[in-house]
């Protein structure tokens, strides 16, 4: 196993922890992009977790806040802040909300939930660095049933008209969306096609395949924003989850929390909440 | 008014880098020589405002100044979750520009009529909104707004008080003529009506304190609770819906220092869309927004 396999597999016991202590939805969301946030956290984000507000760090953006649970892991593990602060996640009085939030968390760019704001916001911090003769890269996580958002669109207008060549996105394209098939609500194929069309560099890949990640965030395009369409399974690493748009809202509890976290390969047996 | 808003912005831009202007694809010829001085800090986001507002949002976080400019609604409802969301909540330096305050294109029909933007601009948790009276106020102001920094409203109008340049400080209201009967608060280009209204009643020996309140948020509850204190009879003029904007703004100021006034009275538009056209001046005289209309209410009251 990698080093960032092994960080995958870390986010993805924190989000199914996570979710059990708070009762919180998403669990599916979460691990879903659990590989695409380990590959970006773990190599290709310039950071430095003892430095959040580092002018020339990078920028990552998860538009699609719900998932938010991963994120503040993927952060915890980084050193942002001590991973025992997870346990607060979803409680009351904590900043640790169930869309991700910038509040008295550090690392944390920008606050999400609403679907739709995420690229723009992240096309508007590209242009800007782009403008000052920046070095930074600004990395943007969508869902797939995000892209029903006009706002998605007109920002990809935006980025593939200022060729913001430092801006990517990664469309986590687990095919499921709030209460159905992704292909049965609205239709996103041709999906890569849609983006070339806007002016993006556009690769499809295993969004579960860490070298495949690794490569397409390499393979940056000249003049162009970077659009890397991720096949994933919402669920993935526990096979009752899977595919199953019911995890997009159900609490891993009881016996299911100690099934899901075997197949994580830890042991809760007794523990509270199990 | 929208000239000199331009104006400082230029002078602005000139000094700091940081300023962006962030262009929702209008002010035709307004912005020309903008564009041609500070190519790098201007970008068109062409007609799509909740991007426009996501640029400027996006460009603040990562340490521009950012202005976004459009007409009427289209730079504040279209992308009112932006504004909150993205802008607001992370405290971004973003400014909000809007041409086209309340009856301004009047004959333009209802998607142009600006008539709900203060109320809501003003609940927004962190906007400062302000609406200058006269050009040389939307000058000063936008100098002040920049100084202060974002989020914040500036809602600009085609109408004017005509009133010559003088003192004014974002946050404070100013007087603009003396009186003691009634205290006339008016925001906006509409102060015009306020002075006209001020004017005809004091050759009736009704003696009008007209106040201008450019300033809708941060309000300047000590400003207001004093004029109402010392007059009694309070009228509240803006070009806008009555519910949520200046009027209430002054009802709460009041209310909350328990002011005992002799009465109370909002104009502004009732809970109608107006369904005809014409220019601002017909418009306010027909839904009861002139000075004829103004100077009748206190009649009433003082009376």
């Amino acid at each position: 196993m990698t080093n960032s396999e092994e960080l995958a597999l870390r986010l993805r016991r924190h989000v199914v922890r996570m979710c059990n202590r708070g009762g919180s939805s998403h669990v599916g969301s979460g691990l879903s992009m659990a590989d695409i946030i380990a590959v970006l956290y773990g190599e290709v984000l310039l950071l430095d977790p003892t430095r959040p507000d580092w002018p020339a760090r990078d920028r990552f953006i998860l538009s699609k806040g719900h998932a938010g649970a991963c994120v503040y892991a993927a952060l915890a593990e980084r050193g942002f802040f001590d991973v025992s602060e997870l346990a607060a996640h979803y409680t009351n009085g904590s900043r640790l909300s169930g869309h991700v939030s910038h509040k008295g968390v550090p690392g944390v760019e920008l606050s999400t939930g609403s679907l739709g704001h995420g690229l723009g916001i992240g096309a508007g911090m590209a242009f800007n660095f782009k403008r000052m003769g920046g070095q930074q890269r600004v990395f943007v996580v969508l869902s797939d049933g995000e892209c029903d958002e006009g706002s998605v669109w007109e920002a990809a207008l935006f980025a593939g008209h200022h060729r913001l060549s430092n801006l990517c996105v990664v469309i986590d394209y687990n095919k499921l969306q709030s209460i159905g098939r992704v292909s049965d609500t609205i239709n996103l194929e041709p999906l890569g096609a849609k983006w070339r069309a806007f002016g993006w560099h556009t690769v499809r890949v295993d969004g579960h395949d860490h070298d495949a990640l690794r490569s397409a965030f390499e393979e940056r395009a000249e003049n162009r924003p970077t659009c890397i369409v991720a096949d994933t399974v919402k669920g993935r690493g526990v096979s009752f989850m899977e595919d199953q748009v019911l995890w997009h809202y159900r609490a891993p509890k009881g016996e299911e929390f100690v099934a899901a976290m075997l197949e994580l390969g830890v042991d809760v047996t007794g523990a509270p909440n199990a | 008014m929208r000239d000199a808003f331009v104006r400082a912005l230029s002078e602005l831009a000139e000094q700091d880098e940081r300023i962006l202007l962030v262009n929702g694809d209008l002010g035709f010829g307004v912005l020309t020589d903008f564009i041609e001085r500070f190519p790098s800090q201007y970008v068109n986001a062409g007609i799509a405002e909740q991007n426009m507002t996501a640029i400027a949002c996006g460009s603040a976080l990562t340490g521009a100044r950012a202005f976004t400019y459009s007409i009427g609604n289209f730079p504040t409802l279209r992308c009112l979750e932006q504004l909150r969301n993205d802008v607001c909540y992370h405290h971004a330096d973003v400014t909000v520009v809007a041409v086209g305050g309340g009856f301004s294109y009047g004959q333009l029909g209802v998607s142009h009529f600006a008539t709900e933007d203060l109320a809501i601009m003003r609940s927004l948790p962190g906007m400062t909104v302000v609406a200058p009276s006269d050009p040389w106020q939307a000058y000063e102001l936008t100098m002040q707004l920049h100084a202060r920094g974002g989020p914040a409203y500036l809602r600009i109008d085609k109408g004017s008080a005509g009133l010559g340049a003088g003192p004014v400080e974002l946050g404070k209201v100013r007087m603009v003529r003396e009186g003691s009967d009634a205290v006339l608060f008016a925001t906006g280009g509409i102060l015009s009506e306020a002075l006209r209204a001020a004017d005809e009643l004091d050759a009736e020996g009704i003696s009008t304190r007209v106040v201008d309140v450019h300033t809708i948020k941060p309000l300047d509850g000590d400003g207001i609770v004093a004029a109402a204190s010392e007059c009694g009879h309070v009228i509240t003029l803006e070009e806008h819906v009555v519910t949520g904007g200046l009027g209430s703004a002054v009802a709460e100021a009041c209310a909350d220092a328990r002011v005992p006034l002799k009465s109370f009275r909002r104009i502004g538009l009732e809970d109608v869309f107006p369904e005809i056209v014409g220019d601002q001046a017909y418009l306010r005289a027909r839904f009861g927004l002139d000075a004829t209309s103004v100077a009748n209410s206190i009649r009433m009251v003082v009376n």
